[in-house]
């Protein structure tokens, strides 16, 4: 934790005071931005409050006889005073949408490639189904481990992920990692993360989906390489065993 | 789920006009003066207010006591829950901000500031009320019909509300959509009043740059709401195409696609926010102006600025969808619009906050309200810009952090500013100045625990809660002790405010009975409405007593007169020195 960064340590605030962990390698940047736009707005929003509150308290009516001045805002001289400021929020928004570009394209728009391990993640009402590779770290093939509300990553490699849904929209959501995608029937939708905290966190659907939206948890384990390999060889499928169900489609696809 | 709703509505209202007997009773109903349906449109409203306020305090129950009998409705299903949430939000945005702000105001300000003796179209204006009458009813049904109601979120995402094998409410989800489609319909209808009577009603010798603002932002908003509705409308008829007779417009199997619906939804969802913002600031200037005895700062940047806004707002409404799965280099594109447009709502909350200095400011109860609704805004128009921003939207997205941002934009909208708009111009509907201890309890009773509800959500929203769940207790992360104790003071917050508005309920009531006599001009403002009796009498004004216009309407401490005010009525040559 020592050997963060100055701008690191700055994403890494609201871990620290322990309201979100951080989970995922891009999860800090993430945190950054939302810092860098609170430090932004609260500057504009405190300061605004703060000369609104004056002027109420400055020129109330007290009842002496002291009449409101008479000022149209029309010239130069008082129009500067609107001017200037929303020339300065323009700015800001500039540094804003550029922190922003960067931490989105990151996250959303580029894709790592030669990823450790390709994942399938498949949305229903209203439950998850994950599809892991078995032993031979390939996806669909013949040894895949499925399971249930119950995803298994190793810590620290990264994963791709293809979205899925059956039925309707879900959104699959991991607030540690600051990760969060809709699925779409009749798409799959690939994205990207790399856990970086071992341990064993919530999956939510973030997609209204129904009745049973509200019970659609799930949990993420996220293990060491161990672990990892001890929990694929105790539940990949024999290979002989599975051959008949070699070419059955996955669920969803 | 309506039936505890009905025990709290407030009937003394509607007794008001029940005293005229059948003859007079039918006339109401059949009038078409644009008092009498504002009048209309105002209780609807508010009783819609009240329906959506006990949808509201049941959930909360359950939030914060999950599994919890609660009183007055019983225990909380999740099918209910979901059904709660989408129908407090459908109602609170098209049953109460809507015909509350855009129509009652809109209907009732406009002929008046104008100075005209009506609506250009009366009889378009009666058909208006009354499709909007039968879309209450049936958005009322559709909560008790069999199966419940619609319970797929006020955005009503397909394939979920599209098929009711998903969403398990064939006739609630139906019904949801007819009138919600209905509701549009009368609003286009009081859409083309509003713009054509600013156009040729106006006073004779009232320029464009005479008009008081708020009828100049009540017009743009039918504006944005006329031009972005029609996409929409077509929407919820292929949704009700989808839902009865099997066609697949938002059905993949089919070749159609959900995500073509959330482009027409938002795309009129997004002006829409401005369509309820719009009259609400308009409100709040008019009140500012007056108390603060002040001319508007820099009235034409504000039309311009407003104008602004709205052209803006049709290009901004992606950002709902950043992580729908939409082409995500359309993220940049939407997240730029986004923040642009924060740049003259910014300006208009500078102009709001210069207008302010050097006046002479009285804190009476229209003025509280006005001067809550600035401070309240700013809070939801700064919140906009974390979830404007793409990368941080990743996160924030569905979560509570969304939802106690746009409660801090729709009620400063919807309630402060309606609470601002009727006890500003309650003398002049009414003819009764109304009690303003009592007006400052029910102000301080209502700021206080709005406050106290939506920020602790924030936190929440923070702290990875997201939306539209019964019961977090099957979520570990979110089942903590201190983010249960958050619910309880949101919910417990929310109680206290429900308890405060019978204050003004009570201060209504009291001020018809007993309150004093209103003149024509109580507040000593110069916009037309004030020069005629209160309150006005069938046409506005006495045939001999039409306005005639002379000046604009801020005209407030000028240097040399003796009055601080300047009617607009009011010919130079008297008492100008």
């Amino acid at each position: 934790m020592n050997d963060m960064s100055f701008w690191e340590r700055i994403g890494h605030f609201f871990d620290d005071i322990g309201l979100i962990r951080i989970g995922s390698s891009y999860a800090g940047d993430i945190d950054f931005l939302i810092i860098l736009v609170l430090v932004v707005v609260g500057v504009w929003f405190l300061a605004a409050e703060l000369i609104f509150v004056y002027f109420i308290m400055r020129f109330r009516a007290k009842g002496d006889g002291r009449r409101a001045d008479y000022i149209d805002g029309k010239n130069k001289r008082h129009k500067r005073w609107i001017f200037y400021p929303h020339l300065a929020v323009l700015v800001f928004d500039v540094l804003i949408v550029v922190v922003s570009f960067k931490v989105w394209n990151n996250v959303k728009m580029t894709l790592p490639d030669n990823p450790d391990a390709v994942i399938r993640v498949i949305g229903q009402q209203w439950a998850w189904t994950f599809q892991h590779p078995g032993v031979d770290g390939e996806l669909d093939t013949a040894d895949d481990i499925f399971t249930v509300d119950e995803l298994h990553v190793e810590n620290e490699k990264v994963y791709h992920f293809k979205l899925e849904a059956t039925d309707v929209l879900h959104s699959f959501s991991v607030p540690v990692w600051r990760i969060k995608q809709d699925a779409i029937p009749g798409r799959s939708i690939t994205g990207w993360f790399q856990p970086t905290v071992a341990g064993e966190f919530d999956v939510q659907c973030a997609e209204i989906c129904g009745f049973g939206h509200g019970v659609m948890a799930a949990r993420v384990m996220v293990e060491t390489a161990e672990e990892h390999a001890a929990w694929v060889a105790a539940n990949a499928p024999a290979v002989t065993a599975a051959a008949t169900d070699a070419n059955t489609p996955a669920p969803g696809s | 789920m309506v039936e505890p709703a009905v025990d709290l509505t407030h009937g003394h209202h509607h007794d008001d006009h029940a005293d005229h007997g059948p003859k007079g009773w039918l006339k109401y109903v059949w009038s078409t003066d644009h008092k009498v349906i504002a009048m209309q449109y105002m209780f609807t409203g508010m009783f819609m207010a009240l329906v959506g306020g006990f949808m509201a305090y049941v959930f909360r129950m359950q939030l914060a006591f999950p599994g919890i009998d609660v009183p007055g409705f019983g225990m909380v299903s999740p099918g209910e829950y979901n059904a709660l949430v989408t129908n407090h939000g459908t109602i609170m945005i098209f049953w109460v901000a809507m015909p509350v702000l855009l129509a009652a105001f809109g209907n009732y300000l406009i002929p008046l500031m104008v100075g005209a003796d009506d609506m250009v179209f009366p009889k378009v204006n009666r058909l208006s009320f009354q499709v909007f009458f039968v879309s209450t009813i049936v958005i009322l049904a559709s909560l008790v019909v069999e199966g419940g109601g619609f319970a797929g979120a006020w955005t009503a995402y397909p394939p979920l509300s599209a098929d009711s094998t998903y969403n398990l409410t064939p006739l609630g989800s139906t019904l949801w959509v007819i009138g919600v489609g209905l509701e549009f319909v009368a609003f286009l209808l009081g859409g083309i009043n509003f713009i054509t009577t600013l156009m040729n009603s106006r006073a004779p010798g009232m320029r464009a740059f005479d008009v008081p603002i708020v009828v100049w932002m009540i017009v743009v908003a039918s504006i944005l709401f006329m031009l972005s509705v029609g996409p929409l409308l077509a929407g919820a008829i292929m949704l009700i195409f989808d839902q009865t007779i099997g066609t697949g417009f938002f059905n993949p199997a089919t070749g159609g696609d959900p995500i073509l619906w959330q482009h027409l939804f938002w795309f009129f969802g997004h002006p829409e926010v401005y369509v309820v913002l719009l009259p609400a600031m308009g409100v709040v200037i008019e009140i500012i102006t007056t108390f603060a005895r002040k001319k508007v700062f820099a009235y034409r940047t504000v039309i311009f600025t407003v104008v602004a806004t709205g052209v803006l707002s049709f290009f901004v409404w992606a950002h709902h969808q950043f992580i729908a799965g939409i082409d995500p280099r359309m993220a940049n594109i939407f997240t730029i619009t986004t923040l642009l447009i924060s740049v003259p709502i910014a300006e208009l909350c500078f102009v709001y906050i210069a207008t302010l200095y050097g006046g002479s400011i009285t804190l009476n109860t229209p003025m509280l309200w006005a001067l809550a609704f600035v401070a309240e805004f700013l809070i939801g128009g700064v919140t906009g810009i974390f979830l404007g921003a793409a990368g941080a939207d990743i996160y924030f997205h569905d979560t509570y952090f969304v939802l106690a941002h746009f409660h801090y934009t729709f009620f400063p909208i919807a309630i402060i500013g309606t609470f601002a708009a009727v006890t500003y111009w309650f003398p002049k509907m009414f003819g009764k100045m109304m009690d303003d201890r009592l007006g400052k309890i029910h102000f301080w009773g209502t700021i206080i625990p709005f406050n106290l509800i939506f920020i602790p959500l924030f936190v929440l929203g923070m702290g990875g809660q997201h939306r539209r769940i019964y019961n977090y207790t099957h979520f570990p992360e979110l089942a903590l002790d201190w983010f249960q104790d958050m619910r309880v003071v949101a919910t417990v917050s929310l109680l206290i405010m429900l308890a405060f508005q019978f204050v003004f309920f009570y201060n209504w009531y009291k001020t018809i009975r007993h309150g004093p006599k209103a003149p024509r001009n109580p507040w000593k403002a110069n916009s037309l409405e004030w020069t005629t009796e209160s309150p006005p009498p069938h046409g506005n004004w006495r045939p001999d007593e039409m306005p005639v216009v002379y000046r604009g309407p801020y005209e407030y401490s000028t240097t040399d007169r003796e009055d601080d005010y300047w009617p607009q009525n009011e010919p130079s040559s008297r008492g100008s020195a």
